[in-house]
């Protein structure tokens, strides 16, 4: 709440280091691209499952939702998405910078359109369920989306689906994803901080401390759980178009619905950097992905290992996390009041 | 001045207790209404019932002439019917500024405005309610640290800055420091009279509810017992023995 965090020196380094990263580690750019896209996956995952208190597994599932909607979308778009994904990629969408410009566009839109409404939705019936049960119970949804990718044939089955090609060289390719990643990023980083400020944001706090007690002093629950699942659904439907295009390739196991990779890094990303706060997420983004780059690049074949340590230890010996434990060791630098700077005088200690 | 609930032959059960059996009673509208009984009597039982907390196997319940058994919780919050709980619920995360701005009645919040930031007046009305139960010098702690007595008094004032009609409150005093229940009287009374809030209000300790309630209902066994002002109640020796009896 401090003037620090919210100094504009903080914001425009980040903004030139976004700015400037591609231009000086360009061997990196789809590396720090996707540290965006894993920027917004933690802070989706907080609004429910860190600001809130409800712990969901299966985000991912609108992050390959969104996916699937704009390759259907971007395919459909110029030919018939049944007869194309039954060539089985032997026809691949070759597209002017035109077309495809207005494909992804429109892919992305109908993607977060279609992940609000698959929200709201299934929100209705998963926020009847609390505790281990909703985590469980979304971790169903996500798994049954990828079970059902699969078997449907109409959307390329088990083999997938090609992407429009991006009519460019592969470089420029990577800088335009990682263009349209950093502002997804931004947007999202803009559109929480505005939203933990509103009635929306004491809402769903009360609801993470203490959902009955919300619900006997009138809040709309419900609709307030629906509209924080929404907002994720939002951004990651758009994150996961832009994903399938950078890939250039759609299948519901890796790419759409990696459930055990992307899916459990959400969780795991904010509950390092510290669930419940603005910044915990972004920092836990930022550190578990270097983390995991590093592991990836100097420790194959153990890095799995590696991050399984770093999650176990962070769950059973740092379970605040990075921006929770700066919070209790330096509260005044937060704004956070702990005890009485001086006897007021008129209370009355019960 | 009407009856603003009117409980009728309302029943409860959980499994085989017989939490209430065949209650009717009325809350007078603007008064303050009394309920006593013994441990397990069935007084918590009856308020969960009122507010849509947990579904009556029989009878009827009306809010302002409206049948509301069937209603859920936030339904009836929202109508304008708020209870505070024996346990004390407050947002323990959340500062006691905070607890108060999320308390604002909800009745005829639109979807628009669940976008927008408090107002000023919202503001300082949290402010001085919090100063009505003494709490203003401690409005940036969070709720969760401060003592039990003091989460009692900021439940209180939650309940207050949701401008209810009627205010169910389940053992207010219980586990205040007694010094300091005179004030609280004091400021439940102050509550009823400047406010407008009807009360009802359980109370274990006898000296207050008769200090305090304007007629009186006593449950024992899950039954109405006796009911009248605190001078009846006072004398009628089936509660006197329904008390000697329960310890
Ligand atoms: N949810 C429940 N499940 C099972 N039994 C319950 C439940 N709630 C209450 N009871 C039982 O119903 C009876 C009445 O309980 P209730 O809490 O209403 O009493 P009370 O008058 O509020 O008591 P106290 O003065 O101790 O608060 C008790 O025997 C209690 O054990
Ligand atoms: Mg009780």
């Amino acid at each position: 709440m401090t003037g620090n965090w919210k100094s504009p020196a903080l914001y425009a380094a980040i903004l030139a280091f976004g700015v400037a990263a591609p231009f000086l580690f360009p061997g990196y750019t789809t590396q720090i691209a996707i540290l965006w896209m894993m920027i917004l996956f933690a802070l989706t995952w907080d609004i429910a499952g860190g600001q809130m208190g409800y712990n969901s597994l299966g985000n991912i599932f609108f992050f390959g939702a969104g996916m699937y909607l704009s390759a259907v979308i971007q395919v459909g778009m110029f030919t018939d998405v049944g007869t194309y994904t039954s060539a089985r990629g032997g026809e691949q969408l070759v597209l002017g910078y035109g077309d495809y410009f207005v494909s992804v566009f429109a892919g992305m839109a109908v993607a977060a359109v279609g992940c609000v409404l698959f929200a709201i939705v299934i929100g209705w019936v998963m926020f009847g369920l609390r505790g281990p049960y909703f985590a469980i119970g979304t971790l169903g949804i996500a798994l049954s989306a990828r079970e059902l990718a699969s078997t449907w044939e109409w959307i390329g089955g088990g083999s997938g689906i090609a992407m429009p090609v991006y009519p460019g060289l592969p470089d420029e390719k990577s800088q335009v994803s990682y263009i349209i990643l950093f502002v997804l990023a931004i947007l999202t980083f803009l559109s929480v901080r505005w939203l933990y400020t509103t009635r929306f944001g004491l809402a769903i706090n009360a609801i993470r401390d203490d959902e009955e007690k919300a619900e006997a002093m009138g809040v709309h629950t419900t609709r307030y759980k629906i509209i924080a699942w929404s907002v994720s659904a939002f951004f990651l439907g758009m994150s996961g178009a832009v994903f399938g295009n950078m890939t250039g390739f759609v299948e519901p196991m890796e790419v759409a619905f990696p459930t055990v990779t992307f899916g459990i890094f959400m969780v795991v990303m904010s509950l390092l950097g510290g669930k419940g706060t603005l910044w915990g997420p972004v920092i836990g983004a930022t550190v578990f992905h270097i983390i995991k780059e590093v592991t990836w690049t100097y420790m194959l074949g153990w890095q799995w290992v590696a991050l399984g340590v770093l999650i176990i230890v962070n769950v059973v010996f740092f379970q605040q996390g990075i921006m929770g434990w700066a919070q209790d060791k330096w509260p005044e630098f937060f704004g956070i009041e702990v005890e009485e700077a001086s006897a007021a005088g008129d209370e009355e200690a019960a | 001045m009407g009856a603003m609930i009117e409980v009728r032959n309302v029943s409860k059960a959980f499994g085989g207790v017989q939490a209430n059996q065949d209650v009717s009673m009325d809350v007078t509208e603007g008064g303050i209404t009394g309920l006593i009984g013994p441990n397990g009597s069935g007084k918590t039982t009856l308020f969960n019932s009122i507010v849509g907390y947990h579904p009556i196997d029989g009878g009827s319940i009306r809010f302002e002439g409206q049948e509301i058994s069937k209603f859920r919780v936030p339904q009836i919050a929202r109508l304008g019917m708020l209870r505070t709980f024996q346990q004390t619920r407050i947002y323990g995360n959340m500062n006691c500024v905070k607890n108060m701005l999320i308390s604002v009645p909800h009745r005829s919040m639109g979807f628009l405005e669940i976008f927008g930031d408090h107002s000023t007046q919202e503001l300082e009305k949290a402010e001085h309610l919090l100063e009505f139960v003494g709490l203003y010098g401690k409005r940036k702690l969070m709720a969760g640290d401060l003592s039990f007595g003091q989460q009692k008094l900021l439940e209180f004032a939650m309940a207050l800055m949701n401008d209810p009609k009627v205010l169910l409150l389940d053992e207010p005093t219980a586990g205040i420091n007694p010094t300091l229940i005179n004030g609280l009287i004091d400021r439940l009374k102050r509550a009823n009279e400047e406010f407008g809030i009807t009360l009802f209000v359980i109370e274990h300790n006898m000296r207050v509810i008769m200090n305090l309630a304007e007629h009186i209902y006593c449950l024992a066994h899950g039954e109405m017992l006796a009911e009248g002002t605190p001078e009846t109640i006072r004398n009628d020796q089936r509660v006197i023995d329904a008390y000697l009896g329960a310890h």
